[in-house]
């Protein structure tokens, strides 16, 4: 879609230091969010035993999901390249649905919307918008 | 006909009941506005649009935003049949404000941060699903009309 400016990664960088410590719970409510409000979502997990939203399976999930968003912030200059890899696995490994990322996205936005509640601005949210749709680019980066 | 749980019946009611609609309203739409600029073509002649700030000072938006969330009302009234409920405004929207139906998904997803910010804790995964299939339902049925 769009390039970042210096603008939204100094706003993605900022509110990202305050979310800080918090990333673990922060992976786990969104992914939860996401199996329960887009059940089609859960096809991508028939391999789990559990596939209720409080598992820990998605749990473990939601951990491992946000790991990945941090690192991005930390690869914000240059996320094609950084994310390769994960590109790699999603596109020849995992196959999810590039549309599955803006699901993701848009639950990643709510529980940041209920736990931070005065930072994330609308200012905030955009910046944080096009930061996770230029993620999710880069991570389809190596479908096709 | 869409089927509607108990849970979800009541999670509806719960939350337009204690709704603050000129808070929620002016700062769904504000947020659409300043998060999908595009989406300010519908609007220009609301003045002052320039930035962040502008939009979320201007009391057009602000009155508007308060407009159509009240909107919703009827739809919460009459969930048993909520396309029929619509079709006059969905032939609004089509032919004479002529709105991309995108944009109603885009409003939507705006409306559903600004209450997950105010309910906090409460807008559990199962609350937010309920919202989001209410909001879903209308934003169909305000679709239905356009040819």
């Amino acid at each position: 879609m769009t390039t970042l400016t210096a603008k939204d990664k100094d706003a993605v960088r900022t509110f990202w230091a305050k979310v800080s410590g918090k990333e673990e719970d922060i992976g786990t409510d969104a992914v939860a969010r996401m199996l329960a409000v887009y059940p089609q979502t859960k096809t991508y997990f028939a391999h789990w035993k559990d596939l209720s939203p409080s598992s820990p399976s998605a749990r473990k999930h939601g951990i491992t999901v946000m790991k990945g968003v941090a690192d991005a912030v930390s690869k914000i200059d240059d996320l094609k390249g950084g994310l390769l890899t994960l590109s790699e696995l999603h596109a020849f490994t995992l196959r999810v649905d590039p549309a599955n990322f803006k699901i993701l996205s848009h639950c990643l936005l709510v529980v940041l919307s209920i736990k931070f509640p005065n930072d994330f601005t609308p200012e905030a949210h955009v910046a944080l918008d096009k930061f996770l749709a230029a993620v999710a680019l880069a991570l389809a980066e190596k479908y096709r | 006909m869409v089927e509607w749980t108990d849970f979800e019946r009541a999670t509806i009611a719960d939350i337009f009941s204690k709704m603050q609609y000129e808070v929620v309203g002016p700062a769904a739409l504000a947020r659409c506005l300043i998060v999908y600029p595009w989406t300010q073509r519908y609007f220009g002649n609301f003045g002052n649009l320039y930035n962040a700030a502008a939009i979320s000072g201007n009391p057009m938006v602000a009155k508007h935003g308060t407009t159509i969330l009240h909107g919703l009302d009827r739809a919460v009234k009459n969930m048993d049949d909520i396309k029929a409920t619509y079709t006059e405004l969905s032939v609004l929207h089509s032919e004479k404000l002529h709105v991309d139906p995108d944009n109603f998904k885009l409003l939507s997803d705006c409306l559903t941060i600004v209450v997950a910010a105010q309910l906090g804790n409460d807008f559990t995964g199962e609350v937010q699903a309920a919202f989001q299939k209410f909001l879903a339902v209308v934003v169909s049925s305000l679709g239905r009309q356009y040819h």
